[in-house]
């Protein structure tokens, strides 16, 4: 018997690199992540999160670099990892051809628990994931949110240590989402570790306690929520003025006020504009009218993970296919 | 990590859990078994998996008997004996082939990322549906066989001769299909591996002694039906059945089945590791 040397570090990662073909999909990605924390990776689409996950639960091979889980290498003892890590995908892996019983029933049995302590464990989770109703349906009749909490369930059996949890609301309705994060919160105030990637800035905000920025495969940022959108402004004035020919005046107006350049957008008139308080929006309309400057339309929101992108990269968060998705599916 | 003299059973303890290297040989068993209850579900949640092994075996032995009967051996009674053999080889390769073509489509479904991502035997996942896959190939023998007794085929082997035959249709099948599995974690797509799979089917049927005698071929075509292991096959079946006889073809039979298995089940296992 090993007995590995006690670390705080849930995840340890050193220069993670995946390639696919030509493709640099995951770029010398770093990560730490501590025990008991909560841990987002936040990117667009294509940006190599769903790839470095992938890496770190074993499912793709490394291309380069090092990855510890609690002090076991991921790269030499797939087989440990595999027994400290619960994975839950972007796409619900459950069986279509099973009720919610059997499925937590099969992946109980598959991980060693007695037959009885499948059943008291798949009870257990069922209620817990307010499930029940649906203990004997088959997964074909379960709707998309039924299904991500199944699949949430289905990767707490054997009470991993730590948990991935991929996209978990990508591609839910906002209703669903807000159940999904509740029983995320349910499961962080447990104590367990949670690795999650998302797209939306605010999902991370919500469920993260500190969080790496992925664009392009590479790492761009880390900090906690609020040190990130101090970096862009806790939220954006977004102007549209009347008369296409009134921006250049506008937007020196809008910087003699909040003393920062705007960006202009491409529609005639259009610019935003970061906020270190939103109430300084007021500041900048009463400048505007007292310039006799005429606006179309004013609107003051949270920043987005494109605002988030625009401050960090200089570029915004393309939506571009992900390539990485047709090789690791 | 340190080298112990049984890494079969290194271990290591990480926050009070104890976490092992390699899955030991009961829970490989276990997980296979686990695993076998999940094809078996599926099969009794979709009745289509059934046809190639109930409809299959009625019609082509009614078929078979009836359309070649005369011209190859005077009567449909005397073409009994030959084609009611030459059809169980055939239907237990056809249901192999679903074997193969069904864990193509299985391992494209989400729950196969689950499966990789659970400390499993890399194994179980394929023994699994091959285990649950017996039973198939037992209700395709079966019905083969109850079909030639209702037109008339009265082994010469009696009981005995017709349960060993049984098995080794059974037996052929689930070693055949190894083949076939392996195509599964090769090939791309489901139609990829029922194109593959065909190709090797109808030569592997039709280019055997199933039909019709070997010695009636061109020569370099009977060269080819003395070695085909469905040939094997049918040649101890027929021995077994017909004649009541432990023969060296049975030993032969065997020896072929355990040589398909053994070239096929590591390469089956190896490239769905690869698929990981």
């Amino acid at each position: 018997m090993t007995r590995l040397p006690d670390t705080d570090l849930a995840v340890a990662a050193a220069g993670l690199v995946k390639t696919f073909g030509e493709h640099r999909a995951v770029d010398q990605v770093d990560l730490e992540v501590r025990r008991g924390e909560v841990f987002g990776v936040l990117g667009p689409n294509g940006a190599g999160k769903t790839t470095t996950l992938k890496m770190l639960a074993t499912l793709l091979p490394m291309d380069g670099g090092e990855a510890r889980i609690f002090g076991v290498d991921v790269r030499r003892e797939p087989h440990m990892i595999r027994q400290l890590v619960g994975v839950t995908g972007q796409y619900a892996s459950v069986d279509e051809n099973l009720t919610g019983f059997e499925n937590l029933w099969l992946f109980g049995r598959l991980q060693g628990l007695s037959s009885a302590r499948s059943r008291a464990t798949a009870s257990d989770l069922l209620e817990r994931f307010g499930l029940t109703e649906a203990r004997d349906k088959q997964i074909k009749a379960f709707s998309g949110g039924m299904r991500r909490r199944l699949d949430l369930a289905a990767s707490l059996i054997s009470q991993p240590p730590l948990i991935f949890l991929d996209e978990p609301t990508t591609g839910l309705d906002p209703r669903t989402r807000g159940q999904m994060w509740d029983t995320i919160r349910e499961l962080i105030r447990g104590g367990s570790t949670v690795l999650l990637t998302t797209q939306y800035l605010d999902e991370a905000d919500q469920l993260a306690g500190r969080i790496a920025v992925i664009d392009r495969g590479r790492k761009v940022a880390e900090g906690t929520p609020d040190e990130l959108k101090t970096s862009v402004g806790s939220s954006t004035l977004q102007l549209r003025m009347s008369e296409a020919a009134d921006t250049a005046d506008a937007a020196s107006v809008v910087r003699r006020v909040l003393g920062e350049e705007p960006v202009l957008t491409p529609e005639a008139g259009g610019m935003n504009a970061a906020l270190a308080d939103a109430n300084r929006a007021a500041d900048v309309l009463i400048a505007l009218r007292q310039s006799g400057l005429s606006i179309a339309s004013a609107t003051v929101q949270k920043p987005t993970l494109d605002e988030v992108f625009m401050a960090i990269t200089g570029h915004a968060a393309e939506d571009e296919t992900d390539p990485q998705m047709e090789v690791a599916r | 990590m340190s080298t112990t003299l049984l890494p079969d059973h290194e271990t290591a303890e990480v926050l009070d859990r104890t976490i092992v290297a390699r899955p030991s040989l009961r829970d490989t068993i276990d997980q296979s078994l686990a695993m076998a209850w999940r094809a078996l579900k599926k099969m009794r949640r979709n009745p289509e998996q059934w046809f190639d092994v109930t409809l299959q075996p009625l019609l082509f032995t009614a078929m078979f008997a009836y359309i070649f009967g005369g011209a190859i051996s005077g009567s449909v009674e005397d073409y009994l004996p030959i084609v009611i053999t030459g059809i169980l080889a055939q239907t237990a390769l056809t249901a192999c082939m679903a074997t193969g073509i069904q864990l193509r489509e299985d391992m494209d479904k989400g729950v196969f990322d689950r499966f990789k991502s659970l400390p499993i035997a890399r194994i179980a996942p394929l023994v699994g549906p091959a285990l649950a896959d017996l039973i198939r190939y037992g209700t395709a023998a079966t019905l083969t066989i109850l079909t030639g007794v209702l037109m008339g085929y009265r082994p010469g082997g009696g009981v005995p001769g017709v349960l060993a035959g049984w098995v080794l249709t059974v037996v052929a099948g689930w070693s055949l299909a190894w083949i076939f599995t392996y195509f599964g974690t090769r090939a791309r797509s489901a139609q990829a591996v029922q194109g593959i799979s065909m190709m090797v089917m109808f030569p592997l049927t039709f280019l055997s002694n199933a039909f019709v005698p070997a010695e009636t071929l061109p020569s370099w075509l009977e060269a080819f039906v003395n070695v085909n292991p469905v040939s094997l096959v049918i040649s101890a079946l027929r021995d077994l059945m017909n004649e009541g006889a432990v023969t060296a073809n049975v030993g032969w039979a065997l020896l072929g089945c355990g040589i398909v298995v053994a070239i096929f089940l590591p390469l089956a296992v190896r490239s769905y590791k690869k698929k990981v």
